[in-house]
């Protein structure tokens, strides 16, 4: 069966509008590569957007004592130094440039008294490092970058999904997909595909993510032959909303801990100082006192325990919540009001302020808010070449959240914005460099562009008659509960054959209707990507016998320095899926005295 | 919002060759937004059901829509604030080409985002940094926020009733983005005659509407769209002003 296409013919096909497609497409084009944008939702429309406080780079204009080792340093120990150590070091060098290279497009950070971009406190960064436009960060740097794109002679096909990547002599060859507003099948024949397709949180039910976030380039990767690393690595973002039902999981910025706010539970106590773990014991105050006195004089002050890394606060409300001491909707206490003015809170947190308002009926300025956990963030994802961001196939290439190595076991805040402008523009140029010294596209395999047409309509003759929606939300309910903030071997081989038995409910998914602008069908298609991220995740976890940031065991609660040297691969032969280790590239020892500086 | 615990939506179904509205029952919970119930519709009913959306916070400015006649954001629209006896109707946004149901074809906007010339900035300061004050740009900030909703665009009745004005006119979305780049401390570039000419800035007769709806509270009215129509007075009409930029070359 052939079914009718429309082809296009690029250099450079990128995949993904968020931050990381926006700068990879702005260098591709640069270079000279005919390049076009896949994206699942309208421009501007990605999860960027969603990005509050703020873009991590020393740029040293608050703190002039900041620089990349110091950003290098706090990074590795947030990562629990799982990281690749190359990665970190490239990302801390460049994340400045490419911060003040916005500026040139156009963006408008908010400003120090000298002019300068202002920068904010987050977790785990020892100084004031967050470039930040209020509390709408991401929604500063995707506009700038679509605004800057758009010049460029980038073609764009938007709410178009990919649902398959085209390979021929073992290179990358294209990839197949549709658009959603008519339906139509298209074809891309390109040298080199960027993906850039973001996380993966909407197989859990509690997500900061929106339906996009489907991971769809796990499985694109994975069915391409493509490696995997620290899959298990996911983080839950210490403060998502939990009231209103509907917006439970929504992000509260981290910049209300940064700005001054605390967390208390149900007693009224900052619970955060009982919870302080060895590893950041030295450099955590140990008095209220001394970690108010931090925000304004960082030289003879530790941090408050409210900014230690997120893995290790999310681990603290769990543990309140756990012993009774959580808030009546099943969160912990937030606390700005008390502790910061109203103009203040207004000003710093405009959009914390507005959907507290506006969702829950509840004024920051004079109230806390409940909190707790949120699936936010895949450390782990596709494994790459840490300078030109290169997959482990030929022609392909990945970045930002999907791209794997550059935060370890746990991601600093405010470390995304800036590793999605370092990334993006390093796979941008390789990729482009990459099809400029090929001759033409490979062909590809006839028979994957039908096999892909051929599993897109499936859903509309299905002999079953399940619901996708049905599908999806039992398999988000059961990761949570399976493979959530804490994990344990029992639980997730329960999670692995429910996934076999959701996966074979998924094959019997009915979608009714046109092929028109279809959200019934388009939901059959991701649940492919879901239940991919489902296996892959929950088997990498089950690999990793220890506790180590994102990945918290209660059979295995210790951190193990052996598991410290070593990452989770996975990949898929003859079409299974396989579990391999490898072990993280070894520092070089000038790096290595970095981590030991006070 | 009807009897205690459920809803009923009248929700457009259809496309450009027609449609009609459609009931559903929808079982509420506290603090349920238009978007929830719409997602409730579309799980169990109504699989179909086309709706743009994805922050579900306000921020990405994807699910705007007419709510019981009202151009709102269906993500923070309670159910509660609605007022009215009997169902919730909702319609997609009338300004643009219908795709389906509640989505509309928005390519107009972006189109018009292409006409804009780039921001364009001069040298750097001798020492190689970039310096501007918070004070210099609050106003450009203001503008920055806006989430590109287009409710703005789809209540202005330029083009509302008027399609046939598109192809001169950028709307006030445009018009924020417009005084954005004019505004801005560092760029160099002149856009009055595209404000004047190609962006339509005179269709616009200050009512308004495009400031009340937007989510943002943007004053796009007041502080975007009669700044520039005096900026376009100034360059055009005044013969003093007019010589001291083309001798000085400043805007």
């Amino acid at each position: 069966m052939t079914t009718p296409y429309t082809g296009h013919d690029y250099d450079v096909v990128i995949i993904g509008g968020g931050g990381a497609g926006l700068r990879a497409a702005i260098e591709s084009a640069a270079q000279g590569a005919r390049t076009a944008l896949v994206c699942k939702s309208l421009l501007g429309k990605a999860h960027t957007v969603m990005a509050e406080g703020g873009a991590a780079a020393a740029l040293g204009n608050v703190w002039p004592e900041d620089n990349w080792q110091v950003h290098f340093r706090d990074t590795m120990r947030g990562g629990k130094l799982l990281n690749n150590w190359r990665m970190v070091e490239l990302y801390t060098k460049e994340a400045p440039e490419r911060i003040l290279e916005l500026e040139e497009y156009g963006a408008v950070f908010d400003r120090t008294s000298a002019g300068l971009i202002s920068q904010r406190d987050f977790g785990g960064h020892r100084y004031a490092r967050l470039a930040h436009v209020g509390d709408r960060t991401g929604l500063e740097i995707i506009r700038t970058l679509q605004h800057k794109m758009i010049h460029m002679g980038v073609d764009v096909f938007m709410e178009t999904t990919i649902t398959r990547l085209l390979t021929g002599t073992g290179r990358i060859a294209g990839a197949f997909g549709y658009r959603r507003d008519t339906g139509e099948f298209l074809v891309f024949r390109s040298k080199a595909v960027v993906l850039a397709t973001g996380g993966l949180g909407k197989a859990w039910k509690y997500t900061s993510m929106s339906w996009e976030s489907t991971g769809d380039g796990i499985a694109l990767a994975l069915d391409a032959g493509a490696d995997l690393i620290d899959a298990e690595m996911v983080q839950f973002h210490p403060t998502g909303m939990v009231w209103p039902p509907g917006a439970r999981g929504i992000l509260v910025t981290e910049g209300v801990r940064g700005d001054g706010g605390v967390l208390r539970n149900a007693d009224g106590r900052r619970f955060m100082f009982d919870h302080i773990p060895a590893f950041f014991k030295d450099e955590t105050a140990d008095s209220e006192a001394e970690a108010d006195r931090w925000y304004t004089d960082k030289r003879n002050n530790r941090r408050p325990p409210e900014l230690i890394p997120r893995d290790e606060v999310t681990r603290a409300i769990y543990a309140e919540v756990k012993a009774g001491r959580g808030s009546p909707h099943g969160g912990v206490f937030l606390d700005i009001a008390t502790r910061r003015n109203a103009d203040y809170i207004k000003k710093r947190l405009p959009s914390m302020y507005h959907q507290f308002m506006e969702l829950a009926g509840v004024d920051i300025t004079k109230e806390p808010m409940e909190v707790y956990p949120t699936c936010h963030y895949s450390m782990g994802g596709v494994r790459v070449d840490p300078e030109t961001q290169a997959a482990t196939v030929p022609g392909l290439f990945a970045a930002g959240e999907l791209a794997a190595g550059l935060h370890g076991a746990n991601r600093l805040g405010g470390n995304s914005l800036s590793d999605i402008l370092v990334f993006g523009r390093r796979a941008g140029l390789y990729a482009a460099q990459y099809a400029q010294e090929m001759r033409a596209a490979p062909a590809a395999d006839p028979a994957q562009v039908d096999g892909a047409a051929r599993d897109l309509v499936g859903p509309f003759s299905a002999a079953g008659g399940e619901s996708p929606y049905a599908i999806q939300a039992d398999l988000q309910e059961m990761m949570q509960e399976y493979v959530g903030i804490y994990r344990d071997e029992d639980g997730m081989r329960t999670a692995l054959a429910q996934i076999d038995a959701l996966t074979a409910r998924a094959r019997g998914v009915r979608a009714e209707g046109p092929r028109q602008y279809n959200p019934g069908w388009h939901a059959a298609q991701d649940l492919y990507s879901m239940l991919t991220v489902a296996a892959v995740v929950t088997r990498s976890a089950i690999e990793r016998r220890e506790t180590r940031g994102g990945h918290s065991r209660t059979d295995y609660p210790q951190t193990d320095p052996a598991w410290g040297k070593m990452s989770v691969i996975a990949r898929k032969v003859d079409g299974q899926l396989t579990l391999d280790r490898v072990p993280i590239p070894e520092m070089p020892a000038e790096l290595k005295a970095l981590l030991e500086v006070k | 919002m009807t009897s205690a615990g459920t809803v009923t939506l009248r929700v457009w179904r259809g496309t450009r060759e027609g449609g009609g509205f459609e009931e559903y029952q929808v079982e509420t919970a506290p603090g349920m937004v238009v978007l929830d119930a719409l997602r409730a519709a579309q799980a169990a009913q109504a699989p179909d059901l086309a709706i743009r959306w994805n922050c579900k916070a306000g921020k990405c400015g994807s699910c705007s829509a007419e709510v019981n006649g009202h151009p709102v954001l269906t993500c923070m629209t309670r159910l509660e604030e609605l007022r009215e006896d009997g169902p919730v109707t909702v319609a997609p946004m009338k300004t643009f080409p219908l795709i389906k149901d509640l989505v509309t074809d928005v390519s107009w906007n972006y189109e018009k985002a292409k006409e804009i010339p780039p921001f364009t900035p001069g040298p750097k300061d001798p020492d190689g940094k970039r310096r501007m004050y918070q004070e210099d740009v609050d106003r450009v900030q203001e503008f920055r926020k806006c989430i590109e909703c287009f409710l703005c665009q789809n209540v202005c009745h330029v083009i509302r009733d008027h399609p046939e004005n598109k192809p001169a006119f950028s709307g006030p979305r445009f018009f924020i983005h417009l005084a954005n780049l004019d505004m801005h401390p560092w760029d160099t570039a002149d856009r009055t005659a595209l404000i004047k000419q190609q962006a339509g800035l005179g269709f616009c007769n200050i009512t308004k509407c495009c400031s009340e709806v937007c989510p943002e509270k943007i004053h796009i009215t007041d502080n975007a769209i009669i700044p520039l129509k005096e900026r376009v007075v100034d360059d055009y009409y005044d013969p003093i002003l007019w010589l001291w930029r083309k001798v000085t070359g400043r805007k």
